[in-house]
């Protein structure tokens, strides 16, 4: 079998201050293949946008090693969909979307090429030269999408980014970043707290336990794409999982509280 | 019984209550204007009536026509242009180096944590209390005005620049390292932009502050300017004369007000 994507091997995070030290992640091992989907389950506290962090270079791991494959030399490794405050107040929305292509100084023809496909893409070209302020919680989250998307990185890293959407707003941009999503076959990354959106999304939900952070299960979901939430919702396997999940969650939640 | 009357078109009652509240807001706005006018009103006719000293206290129409007169002799005109560009330069002077090293501070602790106790230290001391010193090195010519106002500008500038860079939220620092900024451009595209609106409330006291300043450094050590014609007008007892110039910089500080609100809705248009 060629080798994975990303590659997570035995990684450990500690955050130690003042004497005290807190095992956020402990020994987590994950690969992950190329064009996969991939969401990271677990209730808070499990550790998972610390390992997104990691991933993301915005934090450094304490042992252990993770690798991403480049594929091609100029490529990002990795680009970031933050949650929701992630879109800069003082740029505009092209400005936003074009934000990675800029800071890797790109010829201005590729940026303005690259920024108004990926506009019209997320339906967003005529909202180009407003600023985020006069943009709806969704918008917001469409133009961070585009921004990831635009940088073309190696793998993308979602931190629960349609957390703060109300559940209207939350199917269309699932929808939306499955179609995106399905044209680019970008390897994705994906934090959720959402069981129905990691069955939507995922080829494969990672279950985290909590405190120390670690994997405790990896369930594949072969369900047939294109996928809507209603064909989740009425399918016997997918309620299965749910409830497999469900229960997994509540027993971690029970137990980090006794 | 009139509300049964009215309740049938519910349009025409909010229309009333509309009307009602505009009336209310011109009445406010006439307030503002009032106050003013009142206080002249009650000094010229205090003034006139002999009621306040005329001799301290001329009657404003008296202020208005010695204004006049030095307009059409051309005097003012010198003094006016000379301290404004002292102001100018002086601000220029204290501002720019502010804002870099402010900066600079706010985005990389160790430079913060080098500067600050001297920051700190010198900002207390009224750059007015340093005139002297400030005259032995540079001379008594433009340029010690115009090092005394730039003094005076900086700290509040460079305090709030500081601030401002810190006060940006943690979130966008990460998105630019996460997009690969480098320091040139977390510099120009993260921490100048993302600071302006705290840096220009400094920018604000720094204007006011060099108003203050110009005056006091023309009073104490110059032979034109605004401050100046104030203190050599009140030398030589010639009170009206001493009252235009403290129009006249009443006149530019809220000139100057309306133009630093000016340019912080030019640029920040995100706010």
């Amino acid at each position: 079998m060629e080798q994975a994507k990303i590659t997570i091997e035995q990684l450990t995070k500690v955050f130690y201050k003042k004497g005290q030290s807190v095992t956020a992640l402990e020994e987590v091992s994950l690969d992950i293949q190329e064009g996969e989907f991939v969401c990271l389950v677990g209730p808070s506290g499990c550790g998972k946008t610390t390992l997104l962090r990691i991933l993301a270079g915005l934090e450094q791991l304490s042992t252990g090693d993770f690798s991403i494959q480049q594929g091609e030399k100029k490529r990002p490794l990795q680009s970031m969909v933050f949650q929701e405050k992630g879109v800069i107040p003082w740029l505009t929305v092209e400005g936003n979307v074009a934000f990675g292509l800029k800071m890797r100084h790109l010829p201005k023809k590729t940026v303005q090429e690259r920024t108004a496909y990926y506009l019209k893409k997320v339906g967003l070209e005529k909202f180009a030269h407003l600023y985020p302020k006069e943009l709806s919680g969704g918008m917001k989250q469409r133009v961070s999408i585009a921004r990831a998307f635009a940088n073309d990185p190696e793998i993308l890293l979602m931190d629960e980014p349609f957390a703060a959407l109300d559940e209207q707003n939350k199917f269309i941009l699932q929808e939306e970043l499955l179609e995106i999503w399905a044209e680019t076959k970008k390897t994705v990354l994906f934090i959720t707290h959402s069981i129905d959106e990691a069955l939507l999304l995922s080829d494969k939900i990672v279950l985290m336990s909590a405190q120390p952070g670690r994997i405790s299960q990896v369930i594949t979901i072969d369900s047939p794409r294109p996928r809507t939430m209603e064909k989740v919702r009425a399918d016997p396997v997918m309620t299965e999982h749910f409830v497999n999940i469900r229960a997994h969650l509540d027993k971690e939640v029970q137990g980090s509280r006794g | 019984m009139s509300q049964q009357n009215h309740i049938h078109d519910p349009v025409r009652i909010e229309r009333q209550e509309w009307k009602k509240r505009q009336r209310k807001n011109r009445w406010k706005q006439g307030l503002t204007l009032l106050s003013p006018l009142f206080l002249l009103l009650a000094w010229e006719v205090l003034s006139r009536t002999g009621l306040i000293d005329a001799r301290f206290f001329p009657p404003p129409t008296d202020i208005v026509s010695t204004f006049l007169s030095m307009m059409a002799s051309g005097t003012l005109f010198d003094h006016v242009g000379i301290s404004l560009f002292r102001i100018l330069c002086g601000f220029l002077l204290g501002v720019i180096p502010a804002i870099i090293l402010g900066l600079l501070m706010g985005l990389y602790s160790p430079i913060r944590h080098f500067f600050s106790p001297l920051i700190m230290a010198l900002m207390p001391i009224p750059t007015l209390a340093l005139l002297p010193i400030i005259l032995i090195l540079f001379g008594i010519g433009e340029v010690s005005k115009i090092v005394t106002i730039a003094g005076s500008v900086f700290f509040p500038v460079i305090i709030n620049t500081v601030a401002g860079v810190i006060s940006i939220d943690r979130i966008y620092l990460d998105v630019a390292e996460n997009y690969g900024a480098d320091s040139r451009q977390f510099f120009f595209k993260i921490a100048l932009p993302g600071s302006l609106p705290v840096m220009l409330e400094g920018i604000q006291m720094g204007q006011a502050i060099a108003l203050l300043t110009i005056v006091a450094a023309e009073m104490m050590g110059a032979n034109s300017g605004i401050g100046y014609l104030i203190w050599t007008s009140y030398k030589a007892f010639l009170l009206k004369e001493m009252f235009v110039g403290l129009v006249l910089i009443s006149f530019f500080g809220y000139l100057f007000s309306l133009g630093i609100r000016g340019l912080q809705s030019k640029l920040v248009p995100w706010r």
